[in-house]
């Protein structure tokens, strides 16, 4: 067995940008990326689940891709841009006369799309459910059925309701092809100016 | 905290974190995609005095075709990337059907190619894949690199030809004989989920239309990557059927394949899927090969 740590351990900066906003903390090698997202920066809305990559209730986007937050040291992010929950209806985002979230901004399209088609019960899958949509719907604009279900598959909900949140993204895939056409489409969330960087 | 303390270095170059290894003696983790890493450090089951990682090495993320018509793969690249390069499925169909298997997108954004290598999972498709596409994998050492080949690698469960104080630092696929058939098929209770049973078939067919070679590698029934070597020489110079898959299926599961039960599936349960598995990816394997000789 290992002796109890009687000092402090070394920290390691890490400067990462979550949601546009840029942060700087000094922090434990050992923190996790889902912790350093809920306890340093206050964002709670990234749940955690299993906490060993099996739920995938705090999958944020890394870059633009969808990870699970609780399988990355908080220092990997270093230089990174993460994306959570809370990015997808930002407080300062302008928008119709909707629905908003309770940051204040206007819900984005998938979160209008579980609202509408009762795409959620507890809720606490949700935030996970909605940045792995997010990401694949990015990349298949026009999914099927089975696809959104094998795209589903690292995210669990216990309230059994994975039916209507098929449908919710099947719903948002519809909403998001809608806004396309618009003159200003949605730019994509979270996605690097350098990919790969 | 979920993990216990350790100290964290992350390493720039292959030789950096080659000495960092060496410097630790083997109380030192690489770090690379995480996805097996971490959630053992999570559970404690794992606690490395250090973790060196490598996700910085920009020297192991290449992905590069061969004169020959085979890839070199860096070990730091993504399961993704894989997963979506045109490459892969031009020159590894084998490997690029294996890839939506592994584990989920959030992972497979993660997991790294020679992570999953070296990590030695014997339910993991990786290991599998690279011993059945004849794989050699470049190992840098403190005394410089050496190439092993990939069924000469897995020693057993979760333990590889790595020492202590060396990188997987590339995984280099030959070029696909012309004419060859292949299929890759697994049993989950998930998709996603670690399979109960998995086979990797590749068959070639002559001139004369008959089997020249056959190749069948599975995952989850043992302690590493197990190949029916005997059922697939038993292929060879036979017409390709149902009659002679379902003899070398049958071979494979009675005399060649041993699976130990698990919570998920009865090594009862596991032979019978060695069986299926066999003969449907043989039969895939033919119609393929059938398709390229036409």
């Amino acid at each position: 067995m290992r002796e109890p740590e009687t000092i402090a351990p070394p920290r390691h900066p890490v400067r990462l940008e979550v949601n546009g906003a840029r942060h700087q903390r000094e922090v434990e090698p050992r923190l996790l990326l889902s912790d350093f997202l809920r306890h340093e920066l206050g964002l709670t809305g990234t749940h955690v689940g299993c906490e060993h990559g099996v739920c995938g209730a705090c999958t944020v986007l890394l870059d633009g891709e969808p990870v699970r937050s609780c399988l990355l040291l908080a220092v990997q992010a270093d230089g990174r841009r993460v994306t959570t929950v809370e990015g997808l209806a930002p407080a300062d985002a302008a928008g119709a006369d909707g629905a908003r979230s309770p940051h204040g901004g206007p819900l984005h399209p998938l979160q209008e799309a579980f609202r509408e088609t009762h795409g959620l019960q507890c809720g606490f899958c949700t935030p996970g459910f909605l940045m792995t949509l997010v990401a694949f719907l990015a990349e298949n604009p026009d999914p099927s059925e089975e696809e959104i279900r094998h795209a589903l598959s690292g995210n669990l909900c216990r309230c059994t309701g994975y039916q209507n949140i098929v449908a919710a993204a099947l719903r948002a895939a519809e909403m998001l092809r809608a806004a396309d056409g618009d003159a200003t489409p949605r730019p994509p969330i979270g996605t690097a100016e350098t990919p790969g960087a | 905290m979920k993990p216990a303390p350790f100290a964290y270095h992350a390493a720039r170059s292959a030789e950096e974190a080659v000495g960092l290894l060496a410097q630790y003696g083997g109380e030192a983790k690489v770090l690379a995609g995480g996805q097996s890493l971490v959630p053992v450090m999570s559970f404690r089951l794992a606690q490395p005095a250090a973790l060196v990682d490598v996700n910085p090495v920009s020297e192991l993320d290449f992905l590069e075709d061969t004169a020959a018509g085979g890839l070199r793969i860096g070990a730091l690249v993504r399961l993704r990337r894989l997963e979506r390069d045109p490459r892969v499925a031009a020159r590894a169909p084998l490997l690029a059907a294996a890839l939506p298997h592994v584990a989920h997108p959030q992972i497979r954004t993660r997991g790294t190619a020679g992570g999953s290598i070296a990590h030695a999972d014997p339910a993991a498709e990786l290991p599998c894949l690279a011993v059945a596409l004849d794989a050699r994998l470049r190992l840098v050492g403190p005394a410089g690199e050496r190439w092993v080949e990939a069924r000469e690698f897995f020693f057993g469960l979760f333990a590889t030809a790595l020492e202590p104080d060396e990188l997987l630092a590339e995984i280099e696929l030959p070029p696909r004989p012309p004419g060859e058939g292949w299929a890759f098929l697994e049993i989950a209770r998930r998709h996603g989920d670690y399979a109960q049973v998995g086979v990797a078939a590749r068959l070639v067919l002559g001139s004369d239309g008959r089997v020249a070679a056959a190749r069948l590698v599975y995952l989850s029934v043992g302690d590493a990557p197990m190949e029916a070597t005997r059922a697939a020489a038993s292929l060879v110079g036979e017409a390709p059927g149902p009659a002679a898959f379902a003899a070398a299926a049958a071979l494979a599961a009675s005399e060649e394949i041993d699976p130990a039960g698990d919570i998920h599936a009865s090594a009862e349960f596991k032979r019978h899927l060695t069986r299926v598995l066999t003969a449907r990816a043989l039969t895939a394997a033919a119609v393929r090969a059938g398709r390229e000789t036409a």
